[in-house]
């Protein structure tokens, strides 16, 4: 699934990235705690979050994360969105709660990550 | 390729620079050519390190050494050091306030997910003195 296509299933509006909106997207992953995007994910994934802190960019820099949906109508400030776009990623944001995002993006066929099985 | 060092200073709490080393030896690493399932390896180590050393710690430094063999990642502070090194080992023990928990860490999976993700891995730490942290990561498997 394309990010435009993303972008568009979730009325999600681009805060950075516009030019990255033809990036296919294999797969998502969803949560508030960046300990277990950094235990969990395999995949160059989406990552959708209602937390938006640096830490945040940091955690997905790390996992080669280019693409992050902000959920809940949260926006980042402006020193969090520099750093992702130094980062070249993806931001968006959309006004759905996390678990509608994810029920939306799923059903449009957009799986999970693959996880490390411990 | 010859020996590689690098050394980053992590202050105590300064979470708008927390993450910066990390971010410099991943691009490093990047640039040396390493392969990206190690990379990724350990940037998961030493970020882990570096929130550690800036939510848990007085502040301290991180090093990395690489050689043909391997990466080896040393992540030393000053303090406050751990009491019980294997408590801490554990899926789920955690100090860490609130605030630190809104930042999307302190569930206890920091030192877990450092040694999961080492070759190699030691941890030593005193009390008031300091905590420190070897993980080593093999370059030929
Ligand atoms: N550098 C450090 N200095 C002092 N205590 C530490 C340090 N690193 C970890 N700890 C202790 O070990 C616990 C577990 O660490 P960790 O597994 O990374 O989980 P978390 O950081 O989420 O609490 C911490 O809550 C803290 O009590
Ligand atoms: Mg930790």
């Amino acid at each position: 699934m394309k990010l435009m296509e993303i972008k568009e299933l979730l009325d999600a509006e681009v805060l950075i990235g516009e030019d990255t909106l033809n990036t296919e997207i294999y797969s998502a992953f969803a949560c508030d705690l960046m300990s277990d995007v950094l235990a969990f994910v395999e995949d160059k994934s989406l990552l959708l979050t209602g937390l938006t802190n640096l830490q945040t960019i940091r955690t997905a820099e790390m996992m080669d994360i280019d693409a992050i949906v902000f959920v809940r109508g949260k926006i980042p400030n402006q020193e969090i969105l520099t750093l992702a776009k130094e980062n070249n990623m993806c931001i968006l944001s959309t006004k759905h709660i996390l678990y509608q995002s994810c029920g939306i993006l799923y059903n449009k066929g957009l799986r999970g990550a693959n996880i490390m099985h411990k | 390729m010859g020996t590689v060092n690098l050394a980053f200073h992590v202050a105590k709490e300064d979470f708008s620079k927390a993450g910066e080393a990390s971010s410099s030896i991943k691009k490093t690493l990047k640039k040396l050519g390493i392969d990206s399932k190690i990379i990724r390896k350990v940037a998961i180590v030493t970020y882990e390190a570096e929130m550690n050393i800036v939510i848990h710690s007085h502040g301290g430094k991180i090093t990395v050494d690489i050689d043909t063999e391997k990466i080896k990642i040393q992540a030393i502070d000053q303090g406050p050091g751990i009491a019980d090194t294997n408590k801490a080992m554990e899926i789920g023990f955690s100090t860490a306030t609130q605030k630190v928990r809104e930042l999307g860490f302190g569930a206890g999976m920091g030192l877990p997910n450092i040694k999961r993700n080492s070759d190699k891995f030691a941890i030593s730490s005193e009390i008031d003195k300091y905590t420190k942290i070897e993980s080593s990561i093999y370059l030929t498997k």
